[in-house]
């Protein structure tokens, strides 16, 4: 037990202690992917120097100021670009993107078609939260098809980004995971993080201040429990259904290290 | 006459709200930013409601905001949209493609200061930046003031004589947030002033095909169609004069060019834009009763550049100061630049000084508006005009040191 004691706290080395907490409202599922990211850096031993962290805008983009890294906070969805410069000037430094759906997959979607086209060695978790909810809580690029929100008050007209598919077509390292299933986030994180190619790891998690309670739910637990009831765990499936999470088993490389 | 007129108290953005609302607008591409995006909340919640009948888009950046809006600009209908700061910066290319398809709509811009380092307070380097694109821009100091300057903007744009794009600037936070009381003008009266849009230089007709925005090589004809922009942006300041001149007949509010306060007697001027304005005109009015003969030049219209308006007041002055709320990497105040420019021929022109403050949202207290007001009385009796000087205090200097600490790893 006492042993258990000494790793759970040792993911802080990851972390500026001095600057907690984190602007994120009370509720909000941003600091519980922070900390398992941390958990999966400390759990394969990633060294704290070597390793770079790289956000675009948006409430997930603050988490870069907090990792006990190199980081960058660049500017609205150029985190991917930022991070394959850093990673093809310097082959050696472990490269990770931390950043919103909005952010990656909106007005920054552009970069991530090519990046996984060209395979970059780089790993990208994306915390999504279906919103903009820094600006206040508007439609983002995953609010699922008639939700309502700030800038679609009768409901989101627009079919949202099937990001799956897109690693689906090109053959490339997808998991999606929530912040409901701990352990199974950390897998995820450190299976992508492993992973020598392009890889993305869409982390579902909850913005109650400006979306969940919206649209209904009464609490941060509420929607954790949504998350609970809504996803199965399937680690070998090609292609996930929508109400699964899972590491897609693809063609890529790689794939027997991944499962082990 | 105004018995009907409303009266509230409205934020900055949701007057920029009223304003396109008023304008009956057709079409709103939208982004969100902060400290802009109440704007497009307040719109698309009255599009909701039935209290307005547009068509209203969230798109996926700015650059395709500003692209759809100059588009569905150029078909015939009335486009309103938003940004702020890096959101005007993403879509700056397209700011002089929809400039140069003639595509007379109107944008608000939300000023706040450039990445990096990122921050969400205003400054003017995001607006300033676009000073070239063709945009035509009206500054505002008040909340009041950014709905009507909407109304007139789009009676500018639309004007045969000008036919461009116009950005009507706020201050991020300072006014975009704050509450002051507006007239909230009859949309009767609004029809009688800006009646519905007419387009005939742009628009799409199945039996009337027209190119638009084609590709041209050879400077000549590029020449021509340049050329053709500037002098319509040039036709803009008697278009503006006479149209800010009709809506104050409607509707009691006039607005200039420029706006000169306690300018009576000046022997010294201080110019600024925007909402700092209202603490520079408070600093002179102190100055004032202490005896100093100060006034300040509020320039409103900074798009086309009012160079006559400008001369014509600070002709004869002792000394000018130019608070400039940006910095030009390399050279300093950008208003100072222009403001130079246009006094050089000037036979009796003033000492001129130049000062950058208010970087990101910082205050300018008015200790620091006395260091530049003696600055002035100085210049004037020993010629010494050093420049750009930036207003930092040593609080300031002292906080800034204890960052750098945290910011990165010591040796």
């Amino acid at each position: 037990m006492g042993n258990n004691v000494t790793k759970d706290v040792q993911f802080k080395r990851y972390l500026k202690l001095e600057l907690l907490p984190t602007p994120w409202c009370p509720g909000c599922g941003n600091g519980i992917v922070l900390k398992t990211i941390c958990q999966a850096f400390y759990e394969i031993n990633f060294p704290l120097q070597g390793t770079v962290v790289i956000s675009g805008i948006g409430c997930a983009g603050r988490s870069a100021g907090f990792f006990n890294l190199d980081s960058v906070h660049t500017t609205h969805g150029r985190a991917v670009p930022v991070a394959e410069g850093i990673k093809y000037a310097n082959e050696k430094l472990n490269v990770v993107v931390v950043s919103g759906d909005g952010d990656l997959m909106g007005i920054g979607g552009n970069h991530l078609l090519h990046a996984i086209r060209r395979n970059t060695n780089i790993t990208v978790i994306c915390f999504a939260n279906e919103i903009y909810g820094m600006t206040g809580g508007q439609v983002s690029p995953i609010t699922p098809k008639g939700v309502k929100t700030l800038t679609t008050p009768e409901g989101n007209p627009d079919n949202p980004i099937d990001i799956q598919h897109l690693f689906v077509g090109n053959k490339s390292f997808f998991a999606r995971t929530s912040a409901y299933h701990l352990s199974h986030m950390k897998k995820c994180i450190i299976a992508a993080l492993q992973f020598n190619g392009f890889s993305f790891v869409e982390a579902r998690t909850m913005c109650i201040v400006n979306y969940g309670r919206r649209l209904g739910y009464k609490n941060s637990n509420a929607m954790l429990n949504h998350y609970k009831e809504t996803y199965k765990i399937n680690d070998n499936a090609e292609e996930l259904a929508p109400n699964e999470i899972g590491i897609l088993k693809g063609n890529f490389q790689a794939d027997e290290q991944l499962y082990q | 006459m105004h018995m009907d007129n409303k009266r509230k108290m409205l934020t900055g953005n949701a007057a920029a709200a009223w304003g396109a609302r008023l304008a009956e607008v057709d079409y709103i591409p939208t982004y969100p930013i902060t400290p802009q995006t109440e704007i497009i909340e307040k719109l698309v919640h009255w599009i909701n409601n039935g209290e307005m009948d547009a068509k209203f888009v969230a798109l996926e950046s700015e650059h395709s905001m500003i692209t759809a809006a100059g588009a569905a600009n150029v078909t015939g209908v009335r486009v309103f949209t938003a940004t702020s700061s890096q959101g005007l910066m993403y879509g700056f290319e397209m700011l002089y493609t929809v400039a140069g398809w003639r595509a007379p709509f109107v944008m608000v811009n939300v000023s706040r200061g450039l990445s990096a380092p990122i921050t969400l307070e205003p400054d003017h380097n995001d607006i300033l930046a676009t000073r070239d694109t063709g945009f035509l821009q009206i500054h505002c100091e008040t909340c009041q003031e950014i709905l009507d300057s909407i109304l007139i903007a789009y009676k500018l744009a639309e004007d045969e004589r000008v036919l461009l794009p116009v950005i009507v600037n706020m201050d991020g936070f300072y006014l975009s947030f704050t509450r002051e009381p507006v007239e909230i003008p009859d949309i009767n009266e609004v029809r009688r002033f800006l009646p519905a849009y007419d387009s005939r230089h742009a628009f799409f007709r199945a039996n009337q095909p027209l190119s638009q925005g084609v590709a041209v090589l050879g400077g000549s004809v590029y020449t021509y169609f340049k050329y053709q922009m500037h002098l319509a942006s040039r036709n803009g300041l008697s278009v503006y004069k006479e149209t800010a001149k009709e809506f104050g007949e409607l509707f009691g509010r006039f607005y200039g060019v420029v706006e000169e306060f306690m300018m009576d007697n000046a022997e010294y001027v201080l110019i600024m834009t925007n909402s700092f304005s209202t603490i520079g005109k408070a600093a002179v009015k102190k100055a004032r009763a202490k005896g100093l003969r100060i006034g300040l030049l509020r320039i409103r219209v900074i798009r086309p550049f009012p160079e006559t308006d400008i001369q014509e007041v600070l002709r004869g002055k002792k000394a000018v100061a130019v608070l400039d709320q940006n910095i030009s990497v390399g050279k300093g105040g950008i208003l100072f630049s222009e403001i130079a420019g246009c006094m050089y021929n000037e036979r009796e022109r003033p000492s001129l000084l130049s000062f950058i403050g208010g970087l990101g949202g910082k205050n300018v207290s008015p200790q620091e508006f006395e260091f530049i007001f003696e600055n002035l009385q100085k210049a004037d009796k020993t010629g010494a005009t050093s420049a750009p000087c930036l207003l930092y205090t040593r609080e300031e200097w002292h906080g800034m040191e204890n960052l750098k600490k945290i910011a990165g790893r010591n040796p």
